[in-house]
């Protein structure tokens, strides 16, 4: 593939082309800059923040250390398409209802790791919801109100589930 | 700039070989905040996260050795076989970054790096792991003192892959200890991993010196003293051994950290390392 040729990413199960973009950028300025997907943040640019997270291949990723072109190959998962109606997840009702979301700015990147935990472990202990969350760094709420928005979403769901 | 997408190590080396100035890419989570700051515009990429071989990973039983693939992500060496295998390596892979990096980072990136402070290498370092390099002539396998070259240089050729280490499985107590300003999403400032493999301990020092470093010597000396991983040591003793340890050391200042607290570090780490591998 060479730096004039398009490419297509799957993202959310659809297909987009990318066009007219210098190939070596990362995924996270394609989502937003060229195919107009701007739910995955761009902070730090270098994989410390993880408000760029992404899930590829069902892995969750900082998209900003992923190189889009190398991803042509790979089912992209943003942020945009967690409910493909456009409504809210369980997990963006509990960051709205239990106050996790101040400037806003490190949401998606934590509403995507908090999906990607549940779905491996429907009941982590508090060690492990601070690990999983250990590559997401929010300056606003001191952590408390998100742990408290994760601790929701595991009784909703255990309870649904009886 | 082109972007290739090998799906075999033959295509691979073939394309490495016809793109002399080709970077190669596993994870990205170096090459890409060197892109992202403009601090590298690659000319041609071969990613490498499409070749089979390089992501598979085994325990020999017969053998008694593990091989692991260059882009098997560290997420997979924290857990499971792996760890149960080479618990140093499983106890370094959860100290790397964060999740989202652990899930894309490999041990391939971190030898083509080959930074002193790449959070594997003193486990690789320690248990005298082989590097495999493939090119289009084939295979060569490099023992780890013979690869790291110095901060940032190995002696794989530009048109050679790291497709992979050959480590022995545990046979003693290991463990990895590693000091940095927080617990995630650190950079080393020192770090230290003890095997004891055939009833010998082996160290080795990351973040201290130019390239990893072992320390022959003060290995020499404990075995000297007849000990095994059952016995119960002195405080004196495993002081001595730390002391011994921070001599080997060959740290400078930096914008991480100074030389003197890093030879202090790695007294400590050495010497935490003994005890706990004597005392379980």
């Amino acid at each position: 593939m060479s730096s004039n040729e398009f490419y297509n990413l799957q993202i959310n199960g659809q297909t987009h082309a990318v066009k007219d973009a210098w190939i070596g950028e990362s995924l996270l300025y394609v989502l937003r800059e060229r195919l107009g997907l701007p739910g995955a943040k761009g902070a730090c640019e270098q994989g410390e923040c993880g408000s760029c997270t992404v899930f590829i291949d069902g892995k969750a990723v900082c998209s900003c250390l992923v190189m889009a072109a190398s991803a042509v190959e790979s089912e992209i998962a943003t942020i945009e398409g967690l409910n493909s109606d456009g409504s809210l997840t369980d997990v963006q009702e509990s960051f709205i209802t239990e106050g996790a979301v101040q400037c806003g700015f490190c949401t998606p990147g934590l509403v995507m790791a908090v999906h990607h935990l549940l779905e491996h472990n429907q009941e982590p202990d508090e060690h492990e919801i601070k690990e999983a969350l250990s590559g997401n760094i929010c300056r606003c709420t001191g952590y408390g109100r998100i742990f408290a928005a994760v601790d929701v979403v595991i009784a909703s769901r255990a309870e649904a589930n009886r | 700039m082109t972007v290739l997408i090998p799906h075999s190590l033959n295509e691979a080396v073939q394309m490495l070989a016809e793109t002399s100035d080709a970077h190669l890419l596993t994870g990205g989570t170096d090459m890409m905040v060197e892109v992202n700051f403009n601090h590298r515009r690659p000319s041609n990429v071969i990613s490498l996260g499409r070749v089979p071989e390089l992501s598979r990973w085994s325990v020999d039983t017969s053998t008694q050795t593990v091989f692991i693939g260059a882009s098997v992500p560290y997420a997979d060496m924290e857990h499971g076989e792996l760890a149960v295998a080479l618990p140093a390596l499983a106890a370094a892979a959860r100290t790397v970054g964060s999740p989202q990096i652990r899930a894309a980072g490999s041990l391939g990136g971190n030898l083509g790096t080959c930074s002193p402070a790449g959070d594997s290498l003193p486990v690789l370092a320690a248990m005298n792991a082989a590097i495999h390099l493939h090119s289009v002539e084939g295979e060569r396998i490099v023992p780890f003192s013979d690869f790291m070259t110095g901060p940032k240089k190995n002696s794989c050729g530009s048109h050679e892959i790291i497709t992979g280490v050959t480590l022995p499985i545990s046979n003693g107590w290991q463990g990895y200890s590693k000091v940095g300003v927080r617990n995630a999403m650190v950079i080393s400032v020192a770090s230290c991993c003890l095997a004891w493999q055939d009833n010998m301990v082996l160290v080795a020092l990351g973040s201290v010196g130019p390239i990893i470093i072992r320390c022959y010597d003060t290995e020499q000396w404990l075995n000297a003293q007849k000990l095994s991983s059952q016995t119960s040591i002195t405080t004196e003793l495993a002081q001595e051994f730390g002391r011994r340890a921070a001599i080997e050391a060959r740290p400078i200042d930096d914008h991480r950290s100074t030389a003197e607290y890093r030879k202090h570090a790695i007294s400590v780490l050495a010497k935490r390392l003994l005890q706990r591998g004597t005392q379980q």
